[in-house]
């Protein structure tokens, strides 16, 4: 492999949510940004089909062609509208503007012009420009006749809405409605009582939405009001109308495609339909989960969607039933438990929605599924003090969980539970084992498993401010009733009544570190006993990790005051120790580097390092603007083969971490292109079927031919070829019948051709074919794996009984004679 | 000058009786009609601040129904005793009554040109009046329906009527007086089949339209030609119970149980196209009960209902300027005094509908600083209760000086009392033998020395009558200015006796000598009507002031406005001072100090102190009671003439007893309002 220059990349877990998502005209797909790229989602599916990627920003905004509803606009920050032919996932032109784009219109019936909002000189002040798309055949196109519109716009495009195809632009901003008329370019400005008093102060503005066919603009409010406006032509004898059913701020508004019906969204997480604009007339579709932040309407007529605030698309049917998720990796609050790798599936595990735990597959940027940690219902209000999940953690390879949440309602309140869930095979999930009230009288700091292998009994250790480290061991708690294990205290360890901040177990789990403030204590796992303690006296200990594999005698732990120390365990010395603000360490388990993230004034760098030299193997400057909150190594199914000493550490594991801004970042040599599973044009070609009864049937029936392929492949009977799947009949079938040979002298060769495409597939080409798939699934998710090895050994099976029924080399020769000279004419043809 | 707080009695007011049930607004004049579940009718003028006028008393047995205005400015009511009576509005009587021979009458409706009134009966009769321009005829009975019929309305052309009935609308032909459509309405709210749907309210529009309003709480438009409905808006969970269109037909206002008010207006589909569709707008809510009627004048929403208030909301769209008219107004109290007070026994004399209360005041002994509530060394007393005899209500009351004489009148009778106090026990005794000229009063008032007695009787003339022990003499009668029947409704009397001013609704404030028994004088007509009347000791100075909020000061002697009211003619009173939005009910002056003038509204109390500089637009109105750490400097800077207290509101009456005692009587809206029946409930999030 070429050795190619290590970078930093976004990996998905973008948000999903940015701005409303777009669907396509016959509403099978929907668009929605995701960082840099769009994407292309299936709505019956939740399969994402195509990743648009180009931009070199943030994508700000998507839209229809509505000249060609093939063809979808996007803007970004970088300055750039793009035109894609979204089936085929192919940028068409690209238009460069210039600006940094905020946001982008296009009215029904603009001829070639679109509407951008654009930030001024001064940060903060958008206003609204038109640009004339030129038409031009290359490619890359300069665009950069802007022509002013409306001043002092907001930034979001929920405050911007177009009327009565591109009439007039409806736009707010604080109390302010303004209502400028394209044709008379004549702007109405509408103001909302504002200082009065302290009900008018949540009058501001939220949102904007137009009617289709009448001239009404609906407003949304913070207060929870919906206005909806008429008769806006007259600053005088404007009217409008008020619906009151959201307790708190709107947050988003459409219209139907007829615009009988108006729906609305806000925090409560409740989708509201009013129909017919009347405020008695309303249905609702509840809990969505999370705040709705956009609402979008197909073109169609026939699906709505909504965009949450944790990161998720929910596709709903026009009678008001969700019918699809599409969810992203849930950001929607702070991660406290950290960066995880659960060992089973290898997917990312972190705080998700509320109350969950994510299982989030990095390969496919979608979140696998979501475990209830705290099974209580969530209720979405300000100022209400919720249960927070704060520590969670995997042992025994997966076998068991344990979490941690609490809930502090004042100083001296405080709520905390520990949870221990195993892994059901039956079930393939996570089911509750123990529950354990108050397991430390302070709030927990650390929670470690004993992973080592040869330990016949899983262990687990807490640390806790209240200056206590407990042992967790597993015990039967078997009755007379049924034979159950469960999770008891074996052991509580303590320091000179110092806080215990962190614990780490060695690879082999014979020793326990427990970092009381600034001491590092070393313990017998076996007997409970303290080995002997490590003072630095330079700041207390902020984290703690052995080193492993070949680095497994030493011991590495960071302060706070910025020291950096490595102590030798059989020497009971400090081995080095190094000047290093760390916010991350974390160890390679399946190898001996360790990574750490310094923070520095300009941004975060990154050192990796073995444990037994102070030189760093590699350094990677300003990884990020902000601060790495967390890291984590996620091993790699396929071992990379970087060759040079500075790139080794990426061989066994990939480096994950997470910013402030709950970005997920990683190192690779990839461009993004191929990093992400492209998806095979088959995929695109089932979806494209309308499904129609006769379409399930066909589907039913392939089905049928498919198990029946694999039933007679493993029982050996005689295969039936597959008549589409043999070009030379394919060609005889699909020649002109005037260029045609006689049926005479035909019919032998069809004949033999069915013979031999037989014989050819089951001894050559198939496993040829499988090799090939092999590869290009290789970065995709495991069950799909898992498919085509089974193919393989059905393949092999395959080949192993032919062999039987081989036929003699003279004849195959002879046969493959046969069918050189069946394809020679046709080609020539 | 110290404050003490000294009333602490408080008094019930009957106004079960007094919620408003219909109202009628005409737009020649610019009067609003109302009428009130005790059959009182109130006309207000609009164009003079909303003042309220006149008023006719209620009766018992006159429970109004329907009101509305013919031939112009002739008012007709009708109500559930079957009759139909027309008002005379000069004369503040009722001209007569009709029986319309249909049991009950619930609606009524004037024909569009206002030569025709039709009656909506309990026994399903609708039944043509010809008005005619002394009475009203009885003409043709159109096709007898199986129910009351609650509501009418006349197609703009005079053509058709829309009735509305139990469970469907009948469109009749007026020439035929038959029946040519009947819309039959669905029961169903909200899921739930109600057991009858009652039409409320039905509006005839020019191009055929019907708008029904009903118990379901739907607004519906029907297409009157087919008989088909056109669209129909649920609006409330309880029913709607009235409406009311513009005359240009882009807008109408509609009533619900529930207390809202909603506007809906004919707007247009899209700016290019010429469709047009009826949008609800703006909700109102004013109102904690019913709203059981509504009126839409050509700038303004009027609705009216259960919890007495009468709601004027302008269309701020419709108001070219910002002033008086583009402020909501919501009236309350009557514009007049329900209260006298004889000031040398300290008295209360309250007057209810149907009855009289005396009470004498409390009184202490201890002292307090100011602001302090006093503690009573003898409670107020109750002395009196007069109940009148018959089914009418009273107009008004009065209670002389030195408390023993209390005379009133109803609209058809005139009482006088005469009052003895022998230690705690009280006699009363009815002075009998009422001269025959004095039937009905719209004004009574004794002379400062409770000598005299001044009546003001509804066809225009003042009878003065002399006071003897038991018993009267009958002094003299000024008769009303040739050809004028308009009735006094204001009088004054000098503390010296010597004048006596009077004041119609219209026409100026006229100055008569009583010693010799004459005009003396008549004070310059203003535009605005007079709501308060009172002529200071000494200088002999008459303090008129007007609905809109102008006061002057009438030199009698000299027969001209004082250098005082000039001046403040010419510099103008404050803008806020102009805005106010309640008359001045009650003039009074303090007897040491000759350079004040008090007098108050419903919302307020003010000392005008004619020695102070006046105000100007940008000084201060409403200063709070000076703080006693300022400086004198600042205090006698910023000081004007204008001294405005708002401790009491509603403020219903407020007069000096004597030099340091004042007396203010307080009317709770809470005590109004835990008197009425129970609003419906609504659920109210978050509780």
């Amino acid at each position: 492999m070429v050795e190619e220059s290590v970078r930093v990349v976004r990996c998905g877990g973008s948000r999903l949510n940015f701005r409303r998502a777009v669907f396509s005209a016959d509403s099978k797909y929907i668009f929605c940004v995701s960082g840099d790229f769009v994407k292309v989602y299936s709505s019956a599916t939740e399969e994402c089909v195509h990743v648009l990627h180009g931009h070199e920003d943030v994508v700000s905004g998507i839209l229809l062609n509505p000249n060609n509803h093939l063809q979808l606009f996007s803007c970004s920050f970088d300055g750039t509208i793009k035109l894609w032919d979204y089936l085929d996932g192919i940028l068409i032109k690209t238009f460069r503007v210039g600006p940094k784009l905020h946001a982008i219109f296009i009215p029904a019936r603009a001829e070639d012009s679109v509407f951008l909002t654009i930030s001024k000189e001064e940060p903060d002040i958008f206003q609204l420009v038109s640009v004339k798309l030129p038409k031009s055949s290359s490619q890359d196109v300069e665009a950069r006749e802007l022509s002013f519109v409306l001043d002092y716009v907001n930034r979001s495009p929920k405050c911007i809405a177009f009327g009565n195809e591109g009439e007039y632009i409806a736009a707010v901003r604080d109390f302010y409605l303004s209502v400028y008329f394209l044709k008379k370019k004549k702007t109405c400005n509408f103001t909302l009582p504002s200082t009065k008093n302290k009900k008018n102060a949540k009058n501001k503005f939220t949102c904007v939405a137009c009617h289709p066919k009448e001239d009404c603009i609906a407003s949304g409010h913070m207060d929870g009001k919906i206005r909806l406006w008429r008769n806006f032509h007259d600053d005088k004898k404007y009217t409008y109308t008020c619906l009151h059913w959201h307790h708190d701020m709107v947050m988003d508004l459409a219209f139907t495609v007829t615009g009988t019906s108006l729906l609305s969204g806000g925090r409560e997480c409740v989708l509201v339909e009013w129909r017919e604009g009347s405020e008695k007339n309303k249905e609702f579709l509840p809990r969505l989960g999370s705040t709705i932040e956009h609402i979008s309407v197909s073109p169609a007529g026939d699906l709505f969607c909504t965009s949450h605030s944790d990161n998720k698309i929910t596709v709903i049917h026009r009678n008001l039933s969700a019918s699809a998720v599409i969810q992203g990796l849930v950001k929607d609050r702070s991660i406290s438990t950290g960066l995880m790798v659960d060992p089973r599936t290898k997917a990312l595990v972190l705080n998700g929605k509320p109350g969950h735990l994510q299982f989030y597959s990095l390969q496919g940027d979608k979140q696998l599924y979501n475990l209830d940690i705290i099974q209580q219902e969530y209720i979405n209000d300000d100022g209400l003090i919720q249960i927070e999940l704060v520590k969670a953690a995997f042992g025994c390879s997966g076998t068991w969980l344990a979490t941690v949440e609490q809930r502090q309602e004042n100083k001296s309140e405080l709520e905390l539970q520990m949870k221990l869930w195993t892994y059901s095979k039956k079930t393939q999930g996570f089911a509750l084992n123990t529950k354990i009230t108050m397991p430390h009288d302070d709030h927990i700091t650390a929670l470690c498993f004993n992973n080592a292998e040869n330990y016949e009994k899983p262990i687990l250790v807490t640390a806790s401010r209240d200056g206590h480290f407990k042992v967790w061991a597993l015990v039967d708690d078997s009755d007379i009733y049924k034979k159950a294990i469960g999770w008891t205290c074996d052991f509580v360890g303590s320091y000179h009544k110092y806080q215990a901040t962190n614990c780490c177990f060695s690879e082999d789990g014979s020793l326990l570190a427990v970092s009381f403030e600034e001491i590092v204590t070393i313990w017998d796992s076996e007997t409970w006993e303290l080995k002997c303690t490590f003072c630095q006296r330079a700041g207390k200990i902020r984290h703690l990790c052995f080193g492993r594999l070949t680095c497994s005698k030493y011991l590495l732990a960071t302060t706070h005051n910025g020291i950096l120390c490595c102590w030798n365990l059989l020497s009971c010395s400090m081995q080095w120790s190094a000047k290093l603000n760390v916010s991350v360490l974390e160890p390679d388990p399946y190898s001996d580097y360790v990574a750490a993230v310094s923070r520095s004034t300009a941004g975060s760098d990154l050192f990796v390092f073995k444990p037994s030299e102070p030189r760093p193997l590699y350094i990677q400057k300003n990884v990020s603007r902000e601060e790495v909150q967390w890291g984590v190594f996620v091993p790699r199914d396929v071992p990379g083969s970087f060759t040079s000493e500075a790139h080794q550490w990426l061989n066994r594991s990939q480096f994950y971490f997470l910013t402030k801004s709950q970005c997920l970042l990683t190192f690779s040599t990839k461009s993004p292109e191929e990093k992400l599973t492209p998806t095979s044009k088959q995929l695109l070609a089932e979806e494209s079927l309308p499904t129609t009864p006769f379409s399930l049937i066909l589907g039913k029936h392939r089905q049928q031919q498919e198990a029946r392929l694999n039933g007679t492949s493993e029982n050996e009977l005689i295969q039936l070829p597959l008549t589409e799947n043999i070009p030379a009949i394919n060609e005889l079938l699909h020649t002109p019948a005037h260029v045609l040979p006689s049926a005479s002298f035909l019919c032998s060769l069809f004949i033999n051709s069915l013979l031999l495409s037989k014989e050819t597939k089951s001894s050559e080409e198939i496993p040829d074919d499988v090799d090939m798939e092999d590869k290009e699934e290789s970065d995709s998710s495991d069950e799909e794996k898992d498919f085509t090895e089974k193919a393989q050994e059905t393949n092999n099976t395959d080949l192993g009984e032919d062999v039987i029924h081989q036929l003699s080399k003279s004849e195959e020769k002879e046969l493959r004679k046969f069918r050189k000279v069946d394809y020679s004419w046709l080609t020539a043809l | 000058m110290p404050i003490f707080n000294l009333s602490s009695f408080s008094k019930r007011l009957k106004d079960k009786e007094w919620g408003i049930r219909c109202v009628a607004y005409n737009n020649q004049s610019n009067r609003l009609a109302v009428s009130r579940t005790d059959g009182t009718v109130e006309i207000y003028n609009l164009s003079a601040n909303y003042f309220q006028e006149k008023f006719f008393p209620g009766h018992e047995s006159r429970a109004t129904e329907a009101l509305c205005w013919a031939e112009g400015q002739r008012l007709f009511s009708a109500g559930l005793n079957g009759e139909i009576l027309e008002y005379d509005l000069q004369a503040l009587n009722i001209k007569y009554a009709l029986d319309a021979f249909g049991g009950p009458i619930w609606s009524m409706a004037a024909s569009p040109s206002g030569s025709q009134l039709v009656v909506g009966c309990e026994d399903g009769s609708v039944k043509l009046f010809e008005v005619t321009p002394e009475k009203i005829q009885f003409a043709r009975n159109f096709d007898r329906q199986k129910s009351r019929i609650l509501s009418l309305s006349w197609h703009p052309a005079g053509t058709h009527i829309a009735a509305g009935s139990i469970d469907y609308i009948s469109v009749f032909d007026v020439k035929s007086g038959s029946i040519i459509r009947k819309m039959v309405l669905d029961r169903q709210h909200l899921g739930v089949t109600k057991s009858r749907c009652i039409v409320w309210g039905v509006a005839f529009l020019s191009d055929g339209t019907v708008i029904s309003v009903d118990s379901v709480g739907k607004v519906q438009l029907w297409d009157s030609a087919t008989g088909t409905l056109v669209k129909s808006h649920l609006i409330a969970n309880a029913d709607v119970q009235s409406i009311a269109v513009a005359d240009q037909e882009d807008s109408f206002v509609v009533g619900t149980a529930e207390g809202t008010v909603f506007h809906f207006q004919l707007v247009s589909v899209t700016s290019s196209s010429s469709e047009k569709q009826w949008v609800r707008t703006k909700p109102f809510q004013h109102h904690t009960h019913d709203v059981r009627t509504v009126a839409h004048s050509p700038t303004a929403l009027i609705s009216g209902g259960t919890d007495t208030h009468l709601v004027i909301r302008p269309l701020m769209e419709k108001v070219e300027v910002k002033n008086y008219d583009a402020a909501l107004r919501k009236i309350t109290f009557p514009h007049r005094r329900l209260i006298s007070c004889s000031k040398r026994r300290q008295l209360l004399l309250f007057q209810f509908a149907h009855h009289l209360e005396l009470w004498r005041l409390g009184s202490t002994l201890a002292t307090g600083k100011n602001g302090d509530t006093l503690p009573l060394s003898k409670n107020a007393d109750h002395l009196l209760h007069l109940k009148t005899k018959g089914p009418e209500n009273i107009i008004c009351s009065c209670v002389s000086q030195c408390g023993s004489w209390i005379a009133y009148s109803t609209a058809s009778r005139f009482f006088l009392y005469r009052l003895k106090y022998e230690h705690d026990n009280i006699s009363l005794q009815r002075v009998s033998k009422m001269p025959a000229f004095l039937q009905s009063a719209v004004h009574i008032l004794f002379s400062e020395d409770s000598r005299k007695l001044f009546v003001a009787s509804n066809q225009g003339s003042l009878h003065i009558l002399h006071l003897l022990e038991g018993s009267f003499k009958h002094l003299h009668t000024f008769q009303p200015q040739s050809g004028t029947v308009e009735a006094m409704c204001l009088l004054a009397v000098s503390p010296d006796g010597n004048w006596l001013a009077a004041s119609g609704t219209s026409a100026g404030v006229h100055v008569y000598d009583l010693n010799h028994l004459k005009l003396h004088c008549t004070v310059p007509a203003y535009n605005f009507p007079v709501t308060a009347l009172a002529i200071a000791p000494n200088t002999n100075n008459l303090v008129i002031a007007h609905s809109d909020q102008q006061v002057f000061e009438f030199s009698i002697p000299d027969k001209q406005y004082t250098d005082w009211s000039r001046a403040v003619q010419k510099q103008g009173f404050h803008q806020l001072w102009l805005q106010r939005d309640t008359p001045i009910t009650h003039i009074s002056f303090h007897p040491k100090r000759p350079m004040h003038i008090l007098l108050h509204d419903a919302y307020m109390f003010c000392i005008i102190d004619k020695a102070l500089p006046l105000p100007n637009d940008k000084t201060v109105l409403y200063n709070p009671l000076p703080p006693k750490n300022e400086s004198d400097v600042f205090l006698r800077r910023t000081a004007h003439a204008f001294k405005i207290s708002k401790i009491y509101k509603p403020l219903l009456f407020m007069d000096l007893l004597d030099e340091r005692t004042l007396v203010a009587v307080e009317r709770p809206l809470d005590d109004i309002i835990a008197q009425l029946p129970p609003p419906i409930k609504k659920k109210k999030f978050g509780t």
